[in-house]
């Protein structure tokens, strides 16, 4: 009884996102035997940009800011999921959304690492978000207010961020580039769970079916906006993709994430909230209804269901582990001080 | 004065504790017979925590089989665009610091 | 021979510590802390899985590891008090943590040479890990106990509150000192030199005294639970039994 129903087929992934990865992984960071150029000739070669090179302060501040708001997504991104653990409906679940959120700490890590080496500091971040000048993505100031909920965010999100992560495993930054494939290889056992959760729960009993399809229809939307505004609204969008950073445009990968999806969840028994959802034989996509960017908007403000909650909560931790951060400080000064200089282990 | 974000910042304000938790730089040699690699970085008090956080970061997997930390500062580097093409001892830079063509003092950059 | 009882006392106290570590998760002092104390909860939970699906076999009446985790009252459960105490703060969860893994650590290494050799490998894989535990926990208390004023004193205070609560660990009851006595079992008693042997040295080195005296609080036996298990056991399980026979 504890174990799930016999296994889900494969996910259907589109070829478009298995191109993608296969590219990443293929490619060799040392590019051709050509000497380094300059800046403009590295990026038009293709080549990467790594920490010590000359590079124009746009270039640096949009990559800190960049860095910083995917670190703060996946760091404060682990409270909507940290207090389910808890109460996970079987042992097997609580391991598996535990190992998961620890993983999001280790790539909010990553993350904060690849713009420090820019010059940023972790501390300096920290600030920038409490204070609103950085921010985080917007569907995690929904709330998860079911344990199907835990399932579709996982499902929905973590898809649209595999569908966002995988073209930046090509991104110019070096750093950047190279935590993005640790985070990836991470990130697919996120997905395929959520995935299984509720294929589960599809196939359980009709309040199991019911909590699964209301938690989908409450997250479709938040994870569509997960790609940002349009792209003719998009301001930083064209310099980006100019410096190579984005390598595809916000309206490019949200239809991509569309198409990977609806295979899915037809697979697992869901409907998309969606009645304008359909395969277009011309365009060969699917259309679909665009998410309100009104409320995007609102919610970015900071006028979301959580944001004031996912921000205190965020500065809290953050003040009261301050004596035990000092401690260990303190700690190490005085061993410093007592080996004269030997770091002992 | 900006801090590295371009922030303005009280001089007056408490002491940074991220100074006291430095950065250290993690190699992992993944199987026998390989060289350590860089995996990344984090931040730790001192030695022992950094070796025992960096156990937990980057071999939660069973990554690697070895594995070095290393303080960020105390690592020297030169990098192929300096104008010594020899490679000869420039390298009293920190390994950190990029460059760029300029910043604007006191900017908020973000 | 092997009771299912004795399993499942083991069992609970794993369960129950993890549980307990699994509210730090999102609200460590730092996230690399966050990452390590995650890693322990699940090192406990992997035990707890272990030792509450073998007791299910042995039981021989169906349940399984869930239906022993989630359908049990508090009064069926047979943890220790220490392990569903409150987190506090770090420096309370930091004293937990390390008079249970040296007892864990203790605990496991003589199950290597235990009679039911289903046993004696679930004690293989958890004394490595507890090893781990110790040394977080060490490395810690050193820190906190030799650190700044502050965490000296918070240090000190956690562990005069969690103390009395250490001497169940060491008390056999009969289930216990039977499984001991046909060579399946570790008798508790027999730990608490070597557990001294270890905390003592620790304590010394964080500047820390080790409390006097051997007040045990009335009905504080393993088995009997505080106010506080209530709450926890009440979180864990409502969601599995608010859906009964579901699958997940």
């Amino acid at each position: 009884m504890s174990q799930p129903i016999s296994g889900p087929p494969p996910m259907p992934v589109t070829d478009w996102l298995s191109a993608q990865w296969d590219d990443a992984c293929a490619l060799d960071p040392r590019g051709d035997a050509r000497p380094d150029g300059g800046f403009d000739d590295l990026i038009a070669a293709e080549r990467k940009i790594e920490p010590r090179d000359q590079m124009p302060s746009g270039y640096r501040e949009t990559l800190i800011r960049q860095l910083g708001q995917h670190a703060h997504s996946e760091v404060v991104g682990m409270q909507p999921e940290a207090h389910w653990i808890p109460r996970a409906p079987t042992l097997h679940r609580k391991a598996v959304l535990l190992a998961k959120v620890q993983d999001e700490a280790g790539h909010g890590l990553y993350l904060y690492a690849a713009a420090e080496t820019l010059g940023a500091t972790r501390e300096d971040m920290l600030a920038a978000l409490l204070a609103g000048r950085q921010g985080y993505l917007s569907f995690i100031n929904y709330p998860t207010l079911t344990w199907a909920d835990t399932a579709a965010l996982a499902w929905l999100t973590d898809g649209a961020a595999i569908v966002n992560q995988v073209p930046l495993c090509q991104t110019s930054y070096g750093p950047y580039a190279r935590a993005m494939l640790r985070v990836c290889r991470e990130e697919s056992f996120h997905h395929r769970q959520g995935f299984d959760s509720l294929w589960v729960m599809m196939r359980g009993t009709a309040a199991q079916r019911e909590m699964a399809a209301d938690a989908v229809a409450r997250w479709w939307y938040p994870a569509l906006a997960m790609f940002g505004p349009p792209d003719a609204r998009s301001t930083h969008s064209a310099q980006s993709m100019a410096w190579r950073i984005k390598r595809f445009s916000n309206d490019e990968l949200r239809q991509r994430f569309v198409d990977v999806c609806v295979p899915q969840a037809e697979l697992l028994g869901v409907t998309l909230p969606d009645p304008a959802m359909r395969w277009n034989a011309e365009r060969r996509h699917y259309d679909f209804t665009p998410p309100d960017f009104g409320e995007l908007t609102q919610v970015i403000r900071g006028h979301g269901p959580c944001n004031r909650q996912r921000l205190e909560h965020r500065r809290q931790v953050h003040e009261e582990g301050r004596w035990v951060r000092e401690a260990a400080a303190e700690y190490a000064r005085k061993h410093a001080m007592r080996n004269g200089g030997q770091d002992g282990t | 004065m900006a801090d590295r974000t371009g922030h303005e910042v009280n001089e007056t304000d408490s002491a940074r504790p991220e100074q006291d938790w430095p950065l250290w730089e993690v190699f992992v040699r993944p199987h026998r017979g390989l060289a350590h690699t860089h995996a990344g970085s984090l931040h730790a008090p001192d030695a022992c925590l950094a070796l025992r956080n960096a156990r937990d970061l980057f071999t939660r997997r069973s990554e690697g089989i070895s594995l070095w930390v290393v303080p960020s500062a105390a690592i020297t580097a030169v990098s192929p665009d300096e104008k010594d093409p020899f490679f000869a001892p420039a390298g009293d830079k920190a390994y950190r610091h990029p460059t760029f063509y300029d910043v604007p003092e006191g900017a908020d950059h973000l | 021979m092997t009771g299912s009882g004795y399993l499942l006392s083991l069992g609970d106290d794993a369960l129950i510590a993890a549980q307990r570590m699994t509210q730090w998760c999102a609200s460590a002092p730092e996230l690399e802390e966050d990452i390590a104390l995650a890693n322990i909860a699940l090192d406990l939970l992997g035990q707890a899985r272990a030792l509450l699906s073998y007791a299910g076999a042995r039981e021989g009446a169906g349940r399984d590891e869930d239906a022993l985790a989630f359908l049990r009252d508090p009064e069926e459960f047979g943890n220790v008090q220490l392990v569903e105490l409150p987190n506090g703060d770090f420096a309370v969860t930091i004293a937990k943590l390390l008079f249970f893994s040296v007892y864990q650590e203790l605990l496991y290494d003589g199950l290597l040479r235990s009679r039911d050799s289903a046993l004696a490998g679930i004690a293989g894989k958890a004394v490595k890990e507890c090893a781990y535990h110790v040394d977080h926990a060490v490395c810690w208390t050193l820190r906190l106990g030799d650190g700044t004023a502050q965490s000296h004193a918070r240090m000190s205070r956690a562990v005069d509150i969690i103390w009395p609560y250490t001497h169940a660990l060491f008390i056999a009851d009969a289930a216990t000192a039977a499984q001991a006595a046909c060579g399946v079992g570790v008798d508790p008693a027999t730990l608490r030199a070597p557990w001294l042997d270890r905390v003592r040295p620790v304590f010394t080195e964080a500047g820390l005294d080790l409390p006097e005296g051997d007040w045990v609080p009335l009905h504080g036996r393993r088995g009997e639970h505080t106010e506080s298990f209530g709450l926890l056991l009440t979180q864990m399980q409502a969601l599995h039994r608010a859906y009964p026979g579901a699958r997940w």
